[in-house]
């Protein structure tokens, strides 16, 4: 029982096909207030630009050949560039161009996510989380003295947890098939991506460690060297096959918050 | 320096939490450890899986210390568990129960103590119920997990968190 509940203004957007919820546990200033709008309105400016399912999105008639880069909001060609890197960084396991066509839709989330949460951030809201259909970037503390705790869903038992995590400034990511299906296509064999069930990343920045998360997801099995190399990342993952693995530097996160390892 | 030492405790009792969750839940107990920020009960909740029962029943052993304390039921006091040889290294744990309930969890042997194992310790999928989450007073304040559509939003956890302010 808590003596006393932290302040608290939870928002919830329905956006991008999923559900953003923001808690800011900063008590609420007509600045923050503000920035939530303005966070608010910013997602569905980037849905409008980065929808594959709007004709109408720059991203589709970027694809389409009937708009140039240069015509694009400058958002298009940042976000197209952080796919470059993180493809790289995955060895083609994360793409921009599944089958051909161009769908950043893998980086786009997080990264907006991401940016909302910054935007918070400068308007004064230190403490506050932002959790993107399931993806979170959480910042400062979710009240005095208590870090913030990130439950892990359970993949098969809806409403259970596997286990959880918790730190300051930091961001959490799952790639599953637990919600719609085999949505994750291994850009190497055009096929959906079939060794695991669930893989969770944790690091600093939600914008990578969402696109990693993807891209390690597509890996299956080899999900498991990889990333166990990657640095500031830690990963909990479920097999098809039922089991679960950890990289060794997980269980740090799943102790205490109040000193990240990094 | 006290507060240093607590954090490591608590961050490897939630790790080994993990790994004592490896084997199937047959009625996980809920542990409450001590929290960082100094509130009991707080923090650091988990299931922990008593480990496979090959060892002589179970991994709570006989090494009992301590006293029956009030008239109520339920036995009291510090409990040292059998080391367990798992395929990462010895484990073992004592654990500290108040009239019944599981109070503290000390971990005394963790395999990835020695020798900085890089290896991906394999386990089954530990399950921490809300029931068991409740129990603990873990308290949660987010959830991450597969992207959900607008639709799966409504019947989730992360629906009922974001009502439950105020």
């Amino acid at each position: 029982m808590r003596e006393s509940a932290p302040a608290r203004e939870v928002r919830v957007v329905h956006v991008m096909g999923t559900v953003f919820s923001f808690d800011v546990r900063t008590p609420m200033t007509p600045e923050i207030d503000h920035a939530l709008d303005a966070a608010e309105d910013r997602l569905r400016h980037v849905d409008a630009v980065f929808s594959t399912y709007r004709p109408d999105s720059e991203i589709s008639r970027l694809a389409a050949g009937t708009l140039t880069l240069d015509a694009c909001p400058p958002e298009v060609g940042e976000v197209l560039e952080l796919c470059a890197e993180i493809a790289e960084e995955s060895d083609g396991r994360f793409t921009w161009t599944p089958g051909g066509r161009l769908d950043p839709s893998g980086m786009v989330k997080g990264w907006a996510a991401e940016a909302a949460s910054d935007l918070l951030f400068e308007a004064g809201a230190t403490d506050h989380c932002v959790n993107a259909g399931g993806d979170v970037q959480a910042r400062g503390s979710a009240g005095p003295g208590q870090a913030w705790r990130i439950g892990l869903a359970h993949p098969y038992h809806r409403g259970d947890l596997m286990a959880v995590v918790v730190g300051s400034d930091i961001a959490v990511a799952t790639s599953g098939t637990a919600e719609r299906g085999g949505h994750i296509v291994d850009p190497r064999t055009g096929r959906p991506a079939t060794g695991l069930v669930s893989l969770t990343l944790v690091g600093r920045h939600l914008t990578h460690v969402d696109a990693l998360a993807t891209a390690g997801f597509a890996m299956g099995d080899e999900a498991r060297d990889w990333v166990d190399g990657l640095p500031g990342i830690e990963a909990f993952a479920v097999t098809a096959d039922g089991r679960a693995w950890q990289t060794p530097g997980l269980p740090a996160w799943t102790g205490t918050g109040a000193a990240n390892p990094e | 320096m006290m507060r240093r030492a607590v954090l490591a405790t608590s961050a490897t009792v939630a790790g080994i939490s993990l790994l004592l969750a490896l084997k199937p839940h047959n009625g996980g107990l809920a542990v409450a450890s001590g929290s960082p920020a100094g509130r009991s009960g707080d923090a650091g909740s988990a299931t922990v899986t008593p480990p496979e029962a090959s060892g002589p029943s179970g991994s709570v052993g006989p090494s009992k210390k301590g006293t029956k304390s009030g008239g109520k039921s339920g036995a009291s006091g510090t409990y040292t568990g059998n080391t367990i040889d798992t395929r990462y290294g010895p484990v073992q744990v004592q654990v500290t129960v108040a009239q019944g309930k599981l109070t503290g969890v000390k971990v005394l042997q963790t395999p990835s103590e020695n020798g900085r194992d890089r290896r991906l310790a394999a386990m089954s999928v530990p399950r921490l119920t809300q029931e068991a989450l409740a129990a603990g007073n873990a308290r949660i304040d987010t959830v991450s997990g597969a992207t959900y559509t607008s639709e799966g939003y409504i019947g989730s956890l992360q629906s009922a968190l974001d009502k439950a302010h105020a």
